[in-house]
């Protein structure tokens, strides 16, 4: 008899979060528990109306959209994702935006990042929402290994090298970290800054004399990598444990430890290779199912997740930068301050390359990415020979780009249809 | 009268509902996509694509071996643990308790619990250095060590999976009749005399459908091996998640699929033809 009451109260607790939940966000982004809820409260809380965030896993993200594109009712209100994720969808997907330009042009949002949200056609699919990037990040212990006249703000490959040379010797075990695992980001570091800082192209130059090298000083820069760099995924976690001193990962996945000891972490610009200082922006966006029951609620939101206020607190649950104008007050945790000023040393350097997500690949983009990762696990990891490595995997990319129909993005020079691999 | 005649198939017809919509059709469904490329044709190229992919010998040639070390090896230690508890008159239902706790953890949390113990700051390395065995917590399950990262997944697997081979043949032994060993031993044949003339040949088919489901399990093994081996220890089941859910080419994941069924019934059929039962052992 007693369990009668709670059982009512918790199913009048049911239907009431169910009746104020009006706005369904569904996104790929802030998807840890933690994060989650710093989205919900500190993010979204302000808002007029009740939002129901819902983070997903991409794969689900994507199946889900597709699987219930045909419905006439959709669930879902908001879609919250990357450029490439948003990207990978029937463009049809996602309801167009155009009507939101317009009272968006005075915001500050670059207007590559406006283009990116047209996923290489006429309308706007997206709405940039939100951008981060890749950054170093050391132990204070490192420095003194520092390779004689290394400036960190200013660092090549080859220091990188020498540094995680140096690191081994001194301490017997490798401690430059990569995060090659199944959830790392890899494939970012070989697309958007080992490519472009050698090659200063992505796709055109994949299997170029300037590729070979390439590989070659990688593979050198991997003996000195602690092998259980296959094993991370966010490199935030070797680096607090202590089995890394030096990482490169996305600002987001460093967070935890710039966080936890400001004082025993540095963070720095990625190297430069012979042709420039690759560096590669995230672009998330701001979509509307083109099923959604209420779009005029969706576009509200998103015109409340513009505002330089909205974006301000979005930084401080996401660690994503504004797209807008926006002042940064100076109370952000320790992370951001931080990697602030890494990025922005990192793309106003005077050798930076910038370096765009894949576009255009739409279903395609998860075998570019296997395309770059499997080179690195052949050459690398099973120790394969570059030039034949290369040259099985160049018709493999061109079939996919070919099939997508995507033109060349940064930093390869514009193309006229499919971009081509030389 | 008639009522009487209809009522089993009544009482049937939800399961094969159930089966037909969440089973056969999905099967059905499969088996289109993986002969269908995406460009609408039908043929085998998804399966050359698979074929042709880097992961395609290690993840077949680790299944294999993995299936072929692990299950083995659970057979001949569920028989001797079951010979055991079959013989103990106090305490067998704890220790059956207790034995087969890993069966009710699911993989992902055997994956996790196992790193937690191998891991480079794990417990194995924690007490090692601290019984001074080894100077400072070493790394070893990493993909440059292989054989290391072959053996936490089957000493797991091991952990994991031999309860239910255990619970199977305990079962089973409980269904051999006890005059047929006390006529053995009345003959004065010996403990080992029993056990391979009696007792493993009327257990024959609780071992082969033991074989059957476990060597199934093992050909679909995925959360241990994605928690200890990570991408460094492709499997089939890991290609055809990534194929899936990374890569987002359904064909060629379904043609994975395709692929694991293929050996699961091969294997299964190897299991019904030299493990055969004869009728009227049944």
């Amino acid at each position: 008899m007693r369990k009668m009451p709670t059982a009512l109260a918790l199913l009048a607790l049911l239907g009431t979060t169910s009746a104020l939940a009006d706005i369904t966000f569904f996104s790929t982004q802030a998807r840890p528990l933690e994060e989650a809820q710093q989205m919900r409260e500190i993010a979204l809380a302000p808002y007029a109306e009740a939002i129901n965030y819902m983070p997903q896993e991409t794969g689900t993200f994507l199946s889900r959209l597709e699987a219930e594109k045909t419905s006439p009712d959709g669930a879902l209100d908001l879609l919250g994702g990357l450029h490439g994720e948003l990207g990978s969808l029937t463009p049809s997907i996602l309801t167009p935006l155009n009507d939101l330009q317009g009272s968006l042009a005075d915001t500050g949002i670059s207007k590559q990042y406006m283009t990116l949200g047209k996923l290489g056609g006429d309308q706007q699919r997206y709405i940039p929402w939100m951008q981060a990037t890749y950054i170093m990040a050391a132990n204070r212990k490192a420095l003194p290994y520092l390779p004689e006249g290394a400036d960190l703000n200013a660092l090549s490959y080859d220091e990188l090298l020498a540094w995680g040379r140096n690191m081994q010797e001194a301490t017997g075990s490798p401690k430059l970290g990569f995060p090659a695992g199944r959830k790392g980001l890899i494939h970012r570091f070989l697309e958007g800054y080992l490519y472009p800082s050698f090659t200063h192209s992505v796709v055109r130059e994949f299997r170029s004399d300037d590729a070979v090298a390439m590989w070659q000083k990688f593979r050198e820069i991997w003996a000195v990598t602690n092998p259980r760099s296959t094993a991370y995924g966010f490199m935030q976690e070797p680096l607090l444990n202590g089995e890394v001193w030096v990482a490169f990962d996305h600002t987001a996945r460093l967070k935890d430890a710039f966080n936890k000891q400001p004082d025993q972490y540095v963070a720095f610009p990625a190297p430069a290779g012979p042709s420039g200082r690759g560096y590669m922006p995230v672009v998330a966006g701001l979509a509307v199912p083109a099923n959604a029951t209420n779009p005029d609620a969706s576009r509200r939101l998103i015109r409340y997740l513009m505002t330089p206020e909205a974006q301000i607190r979005t930084l401080r649950a996401t660690n994503f930068f504004p797209v807008v104008e926006a002042e940064l007050p100076d109370d952000l945790p320790a992370s951001i301050r931080m990697s602030g000023k890494a990025v922005a040393a990192q793309s106003s350097a005077d050798d930076a390359v910038l370096s765009l997500l894949p576009s255009g690949l739409g279903q395609q983009s998860g075998l570019f990415n296997k395309i770059y990762r499997d080179a690195f696990v052949q050459i690398v990891l099973r120790d394969a020979d570059i030039e034949e490595t290369l040259d099985i995997l160049a018709p493999r990319l061109q079939t996919l780009i070919n099939t997508s129909g995507a033109g060349c993005w940064l930093p390869d020079p514009p193309s006229d249809g499919p971009c081509p691999v030389k | 009268m008639k009522h009487d005649r209809w009522l089993p198939y009544y009482l049937i017809a939800p399961s094969l509902l159930f089966m037909g919509a969440f089973f056969l059709y999905p099967f059905i469904q499969i088996f289109a996509e993986a002969f269908t490329s995406s460009d609408g044709n039908v043929g085998l190229a998804n399966f050359t694509r698979i074929y042709q992919d880097f992961n395609f010998w290690p993840s077949l040639k680790n299944t294999l071996l993995l299936t072929g070390v692990v299950v083995p090896l659970q057979l001949v230690l569920a028989i001797g643990m079951a010979l055991m508890v079959t013989r103990m008159n106090k305490g067998r239902d704890s220790i059956l308790y207790i034995w087969t706790i890993p069966l009710g953890i699911s993989d992902l949390a055997a994956g996790i619990i196992w790193l937690a113990i191998l891991e480079q700051f794990g417990f194995l390395n924690s007490f090692l250095s601290a019984v001074s065995v080894i100077d400072a917590p070493a790394s070893w399950l990493n993909y440059q060590n292989a054989f290391a990262l072959f053996l936490a997944v089957v000493v797991a697997e091991i952990w994991r999976g031999t309860a239910i081979v255990l619970v199977i043949l305990v079962s089973g032994m409980g269904l051999i009749p006890k005059e047929y060993d006390e006529a053995g031993q009345v003959f004065g044949a010996s403990y080992w005399q029993r056990l391979w003339k009696i007792t493993l040949p009327m257990l024959r088919p609780s071992i082969q459908s033991a074989l059957i489901l476990r060597t199934l399990l093992a050909l679909e093994v995925f959360a241990v091996v994605m928690m200890l081996g990570g991408s460094d220890m492709p499997v089939l089941m890991s290609e055809t998640f990534d194929w899936q859910f990374l890569y987002q080419q359904t064909g060629a994941a379904a043609a994975y699929a395709v692929l694991i069924m293929l050996i699961s019934v091969v294997i299964t059929g190897f299991y019904i033809k030299f493990l055969n039962v004869p009728k009227e052992a049944r």
